[in-house]
């Protein structure tokens, strides 16, 4: 289970969306899920689904890597579809005692997974595509102008990055802790939820630990390597919108007008 | 009571792309009162195999029968399994959790059901054990102690549940010199300890491995490679080295002597031990009973 | 010759917490280190050698005394980053010291926070990557990487900033024998290149390989000469509970059994030539 958390992650590769600069990617995903929002009806809907169903393909990351990060969050996702399914009015389809599924809400629930799985889809090519190195980066250009205004974005992009490096790293320790407390007897399964709780204690206080000496190391190592905050700091990737990122520009902006007309003509 | 390890496999991510086998067909007996050294490099398949014997994964194939309990059984109760054996963790000083050290060696035995009085008894006994002072400490949190401290209380932990089968894997690692000597002492007191008990020490270093385990275990790419005396598993150095091992300094000595035509036994892994056989050799020049057996290994 | 590192009389002191008393981790050092040189640092935990190599690279100052490193004071706040950028450095756990998820970022880092061009860092990556033989692995997640892979990782990360002298704090204590082995090839052949190797371990075999070995005690010298001379004082070095090379414990034991051999064997091979003359 702890293995299979793929969100965040960087799936190594060098397909065309690996190239892009990462601004567009940033600016691309934040109109996409704009747009996830905008739509409401099945037309636009196929069309966004087409939209990220390309961008997959482009990616070449496999298909099943990208699901299994959604297999996390199944839950959230199940609950959104069932509350939505019987919130709505409309023409009832099934009633269950007293709850009714009516064709409106029906819709609106899978609009609503549909919008959910979509955007967390579109939001992990994103990781997937862009290394935390070249998100911060990208981030850091974006969110510029706010550091005008006294917004710490070099700090901020500084911290998103390293908090990704770190998440291997304390899944790892996570379960190493587990098993040798596990192997002293702890007993993580059974029992109440008071109990259960409890039993928590054992992995969270070395974990917290180990998360602190993590900490500790890695200022100390970013230290030792001239880390002295933003000020003065090159970049070795140069960031140089080139034709494909126009291109892709150009793509995204067409998509948009298209899903926005779309909205106001239906 | 002994292991029996029947043909276990496992492997890791079972049907998905990244699938990789960690053990396969293992099979391998440890007989009452043994000390078992296990080696290979890293990715050989050690530490699963470990976490197998103390049922925290289960094969997909084969069984592992302790005593006449089979642990990979589907309804086997893992506290009774835990009840015989106590796997000490790399880096065992991580797990440290609770506020004082008495409590922190106490867990273990807690788990276990123990009553108050016995528990006591057994944190003040396993502490003594690892050379620590119980009224000294015993209040104490257990995170203001050095590394090579806080790697005694962690061991004590296992201890204190009074484990017939002992597993450690690498435990010293990272340590210095003199703390490195302490670990590995303490390791054979409990074994002399507790009557019949196993030790299953898993260790990079061939020295320690081949001056204190009876017989030795190779691992290479999940499967036993080599499984005997420590004698007859260094005599065969040249596999070793094809598979990334060393051997011991004394072997590669002997082996050389050897070679040169110095009657020393292969089998003679302490330094007095050695330093005998070579006096003989040279003051007599006749062979004699020691020498003689090394030659014919 | 110059030195790189010159530490005067230098006194490090932890301050008292709830628990601890303050104790001095260093009592009074004075050390030279040679440009170019190979220095191995042994001693006991608490022998003050961590607290020795933070103070190369002014990750700590000292309390009295004065640390020179490339002939700057490390006090000096206006040459914090020439000091720095000066001595490189190692240390011993390979996850905690990488940044970024990806290998050739990280080894960007320091570069990058020197300000340094984006074409020469891209020069200086490629360089340090392939000294450390990882070019193959440049676009790789470092978690994935083996410890000794990790370490060298770690390594180009400090070449990559172009230090003229490089403080390894126990590199090799968490890795497996193939991965000390990895990491200790690269030291000597930095060494060879002429950036000078300050090495903290505990394995005596490693620190065999150095041109020079100091013996932390208590955060004082204790010893300080050739690996021969120190090898050689059996005595000594068990005083301190630290390993004695196989070769010259086993002369030694041979001795009092009325084996006559040469005075200072150290190294294996000396040992058979003593024993089985080749004809």
């Amino acid at each position: 289970m702890i293995r299979d958390i793929t969100l965040g992650q960087y799936y190594p590769g060098d397909s065309i969306l690996h190239r892009l600069d990462p601004r567009i990617k940033i600016l691309a995903t934040l109109a996409y899920i704009i747009l996830l929002f905008i739509v409401n009806e099945w037309i636009g809907f196929a069309a966004c689904f087409v939209f990220l169903a390309v961008e997959v393909a482009l990616s070449k990351v496999p298909l099943s890597y990208i699901l299994r990060g959604l297999k996390v969050i199944f839950l959230v996702i199940l609950f959104t579809f069932v509350l939505n399914l019987f919130m709505y009015d409309g023409e009832v389809l099934v009633r269950i005692w007293k709850l009714t599924i009516t064709d409106q809400g029906l819709k609106r629930a899978l609009f609503m997974a549909g919008r959910l799985i979509l955007l967390i889809i579109s939001s992990s090519i994103l990781t997937f595509t862009t290394t935390p190195i070249q998100l911060t980066n990208g981030l850091e250009r974006l969110m510029k102008p706010l550091s005008k205004i006294g917004v710490p974005s070099h700090e901020i992009a500084m911290m998103m990055s390293i908090a990704l490096r770190f998440i291997p790293t304390l899944l790892d320790e996570t379960d190493k802790i587990m098993k040798a407390q596990q192997a002293r007897g702890a007993d993580f399964e059974s029992g109440n939820i008071l109990h259960r709780a409890k039993q928590m204690i054992p992995i969270l206080v070395p974990l917290f630990i180990s998360a602190f000496r993590i900490a500790q190391d890695m200022a100390l190592a970013m230290e030792a390597r001239c880390y002295h905050g933003g000020q003065g700091r090159t970049s070795m990737t140069e960031m140089r919108f080139r034709r494909r990122d126009y291109i892709t520009a150009v793509i995204l902006l067409l998509f948009a007008a298209g899903i926005i007309t779309l909205r106001v003509l239906i | 009571m002994s292991i029996e390890v029947r043909n276990i496999t496992h492997i890791y991510n079972k049907g998905l792309p990244q699938e990789s086998v960690a053990l396969k067909d293992v099979s391998f007996t440890v007989e009452d009162g043994e000390f078992l050294g296990i080696i290979g490099h890293t990715g050989s398949g050690k530490s699963t195999l470990l976490q197998h014997l103390d049922g925290l994964l289960k094969p997909d194939e084969g069984q592992i029968l302790i005593g006449d309990v089979d642990i990979t059984a589907p309804k086997v109760s893992l506290l009774a399994v835990r009840r015989q054996i106590g796997l000490v963790f790399q880096y065992p000083e991580y797990q440290l959790f609770d506020e004082t050290v008495a409590a922190d060696v106490a867990f273990g035995p807690r788990n276990l059901g123990l009553g108050q009085e016995e528990i006591d008894e057994r944190v003040r006994e396993s502490l003594s054990m690892v050379g620590l002072d119980y009224e000294k400490i015993k209040d104490k949190s257990p995170f203001d102690f050095s590394g090579g401290q806080k790697r005694r209380i962690a061991m004590a932990g296992v201890l204190a549940m009074r484990p017939r089968v002992l597993i450690l894997d690498e435990p010293t690692a990272g340590l210095d010199p003199r703390a490195h000597r302490d670990v590995l002492n303490m390791i054979r007191a409990y074994h002399k300890s507790q009557a019949d008990s196993i030790i299953i020490l898993v260790s990079h270093n061939m020295n320690d491995i081949a001056e204190y385990a009876d017989r030795v275990l190779v691992m290479d790419k999940g499967q036993v490679r080599m499984h005997g005396t420590p004698k007859e598993v260094f005599a065969r150095s040249a596999e070793l080295r094809e598979i990334g091992l060393d051997i011991p300094d004394l072997a590669d000595l002997a082996e050389k002597l050897l070679a040169r035509g110095l009657h020393v036994p292969k089998d003679a892994f302490t330094i007095p031990e050695m330093a005998q056989a070579i006096a003989m050799q040279l003051r007599g020049g006749k062979t004699d009973p020691a020498a003689e057996g090394g030659e014919d290994a | 010759m110059d030195d790189i590192v010159r530490m005067e009389h230098v006194t490090f002191t932890y301050p008292a917490t709830d628990v601890k008393e303050s104790f001095n981790a260093l009592n009074d050092l004075t050390l030279s280190i040679e440009k170019g040189s190979f220095v191995a640092v042994i001693g006991q935990n608490g022998s003050g050698k961590s607290t020795m190599a933070k103070l190369v690279n002014a990750l700590l100052l000292p309390g009295e005394g004065t640390v020179w490193v490339n002939g700057y004071d490390t006090r000096d706040e206006a040459h914090l980053w020439d000091v720095r950028q000066s001595a490189g450095m190692v240390f011993q756990n390979p996850d905690n010291q990488i940044v970024s998820s990806i290998v050739e970022d990280d080894v960007a880092f320091g570069p990058e926070n020197l300000g340094v061009e984006p074409a020469e860092i891209r020069r200086r990556v490629d360089e340090a990557l392939e000294a450390v033989g990882m070019t193959a692995f440049r676009k790789n997640a470092p978690h994935l990487l083996s410890g000794g892979q990790k370490q060298r990782i770690a390594i180009a990360g400090a070449i990559a900033m172009r230090p003229q002298c490089i403080v390894f704090d126990e590199p090799t204590a968490m890795l497996d024998p193939k991965g000390r082995k990895e990491v200790m090839r690269i030291i000597r052949q930095l060494h060879a290149e002429g950036i000078t190797c300050i090495l903290i371990t505990h394995f005596m075999e490693e620190a065999a390989q150095a041109d020079r070995i100091v013996i932390l005690n208590d955060g004082r010298i204790y010893m300080d000469g050739t690996p021969r001379e120190i090898f050689t004082d059996r005595d000594s070095l068990m005083a301190l509970g630290l390993d004695v090379p196989m070769a010259v414990d086993l002369s030694y034991q041979l001795h009092d059994l009325g084996v006559d051999l040469p005075a200072g064997i150290v190294e294996e091979e000396e040992l058979i030539e003593a024993l089985c003359p080749s004809k």
